[in-house]
């Protein structure tokens, strides 16, 4: 490792301090990262070249080079759930974004200390829960005799439970639940750095409160609807006990069909094409969208 | 401050959403706090009849104490052991000039944007292929790679608010650099440190997808141990967990926000 001095920092040359000029413990500091880089990136070589080799039935072991795997994507069973996916993912992203805005905007301009606190630590506390319990707790709301179901039927509002569960509506429904915070905090984040200053403007000029949120409040706050709905995107994408347990077989996203080949048929070979394709389209849909709202981000304070 | 009678409108309107919508958010964890409090091994809301039962039940099953032990070592283990690799490395970022500098740290920030599944796979056949028994250290390398991301930025967020003056002096004043280090970095960093540990212990305990890859039935964690529960049985035990669960993590974080300012951590707060 060379230990390539900085000149870019002015005072270097005035006083040379041991602690800018010279790289102590270099080695020591960077070594281990290095070492958890390399791992991972085996790792991940290891899923993109297992993902051209081809499956032995009743061995753990890959056979030779193919890219069969990657032709039988396009099986309509396997297109369809990658559909599924990532229609599932845009309805997620785009209902937790209409959700999360109402929920932002309040969490930034209450005056309210206590009403502040109370609104961050509702919207954080899911974050940390784990998927696990998130996913249990949306069964025992939607089920059969859950929550709704019972309280509908004692209210005599419906003569039989309704279907919730196995449903796209109780996995988005979960989902949307699952990335809200995340969302939130984007959006906050955003709508915390716009100066006041715009709003009142907008105000003095005679613009009412709902022309001055249009024309004013949400444009500037694109960067973090862009940034949140992206990130929901991605974490829907990779949600797995949500779909598994709430689809229950019925409603199949990726991640399920590669656990299922994973642990099911132990066709590893064929679960890491799915991860790699899985992989690129969330890439390409990014890329997309970012490429999309471009002109939207533009528009943000920075 | 005027309002006319379409401001308050609006205002009654604006709250009444927000209040929907915190329901939506609190709704699970109310209705599974119902639903663990009920006596029968039945849903029925409300229950008929209160008992502590369940609670009693999801702290004797054996497989999920064994899921907490296993969890907490694991947690433990890749929680301190990526702070102190991740630390280093931030102040490595921040400070050094070296090679491939943008690419370990491309690398090391992209379990960000991968699935977990996938990391999970990855690390799996990575074991089937270097012929390791599916033990602890797997799972352990595998939580460290996915909280580094959160221990780097924490811990480069504190870097870059650190006053280099102070070390500047230190130094200065005849002390080595290793002197300089332990006596007037770390302390100052102290406080980024601790948040960074303690969002990877809690991102590491909760991690459920990629630890069902890289478990076996020895090693399973809390999260797994709960998700198989949930495949087999249907009484609120697992109700019953869930709401200690929800407990003690709002406790926490209510006491994060008391005492750290949950609202700077997450970069929420208005700047005036």
């Amino acid at each position: 490792m060379t230990a390539a001095v900085s000149q870019s920092r002015p005072f270097v040359y005035l006083e040379p301090s041991p602690v800018v000029t010279q790289q102590p413990f270099l080695r020591v500091f960077v070594t281990p990262a290095t070492l958890c880089a390399f791992g991972f990136a085996v790792a991940m070589i290891a899923v993109l070249q297992y993902s051209v080799r081809a499956y032995i039935p009743g061995s753990l072991e890959a056979g030779g080079f193919t890219l069969s795997n990657f032709v039988a994507l396009l099986k309509p069973l396997y297109a369809r759930v990658f559909l599924d996916t990532v229609w599932i993912c845009f309805l997620t992203a785009f209902f937790t974004l209409i959700v999360g805005y109402p929920l932002a905007y309040a969490l930034v301009f209450t005056p309210n200390v206590a009403i502040k606190s109370f609104v961050l630590v509702t919207v954080v506390t899911p974050l940390f829960l784990g998927e696990v319990v998130r996913t249990y707790s949306w069964i025992i709301v939607l089920g059969n005799n859950g929550f709704i179901n019972s309280t509908l039927l004692k209210l005599g509002l419906i003569d039989s439970p309704v279907q919730f569960m196995f449903t796209k509506f109780g996995v988005v429904t979960a989902l949307v639940h699952v990335t809200l915070p995340v969302m939130v905090i984007m959006l906050a984040a955003a709508l915390s750095h716009i100066d006041r200053d715009y709003q009142k403007a907008a105000e003095s000029l005679g613009a009412g409160p709902i022309r001055t949120f249009i024309t004013v409040t949400l444009p500037l706050s694109a960067p973090g609807i862009v940034a949140g709905v992206t990130t929901a995107f991605a974490w829907t994408f990779s949600a797995f006990a949500t779909p598994q347990l709430i689809g229950g077989g019925r409603v199949n996203m990726v991640s399920n069909l590669v656990y299922q080949l994973g642990f099911a048929s132990f066709n590893f070979p064929f679960a890491a094409a799915l991860c790699v394709a899985g992989l690129a389209l969330t890439f390409i849909t990014l890329w997309l969208f970012r490429w999309i709202a471009r002109p939207l981000e533009r528009m943000g304070p920075h | 401050m005027p309002r006319s009678a379409f401001q308050r409108l609006l205002r009654v309107i604006g709250i009444s959403v927000v209040v929907v919508i915190l329901g939506f958010l609190a709704l699970p964890a109310v209705v599974v706090t119902l639903a663990a409090f009920n006596d029968k091994a039945i849903l029925a809301f409300p229950p008929e009849q209160w008992s502590w039962r369940w609670f009693v039940k999801a702290v004797e099953y054996e497989d999920f104490r064994a899921g907490f032990r296993n969890g907490a070592t694991v947690t433990l283990w890749a929680s301190s052991t990526a702070l102190v690799i991740g630390a280093a490395f931030a102040f490595a970022i921040d400070r050094y000039q070296f090679r491939f500098k943008r690419l370990i740290e491309t690398i090391l920030i992209s379990p960000l944007v991968i699935p977990h599944f996938t990391v999970g796979l990855g690390f799996l056949i990575l074991a089937a292929e270097l012929g390791l028994a599916r033990g602890f250290a797997v799972v352990i390398v595998c939580h460290i790679v996915l909280v580094l991301p959160f221990v780097l930025r924490s811990v480069y967020v504190s870097l870059r608010n650190l006053d280099p003056r102070y070390e500047l002096a230190a130094a200065s004043l005849g002390a080595t650099p290793g002197r300089v280090l332990l006596t007037v970095t770390l302390p100052l960093l102290a406080p980024g440190l601790a948040s960074g540990w303690l969002f990877a212990a809690i991102l590491s305990f909760n991690e459920f997808t990629a630890s069902l890859f890289v478990t076996s039935q020895r090693t399973q964690t809390l999260p797994v141990a709960m998700y198989n529960y949930v495949r087999e049985y249907a009484d609120p035990s697992m109700a019953a967990l869930s709401v200690m669960y929800i407990v003690v993590t709002a406790l926490l974080l209510t006491f994060a926000n008391a005492f750290l300012g949950l609202g700077k951590v997450m970069n929420v707060e208005r700047s005036h």
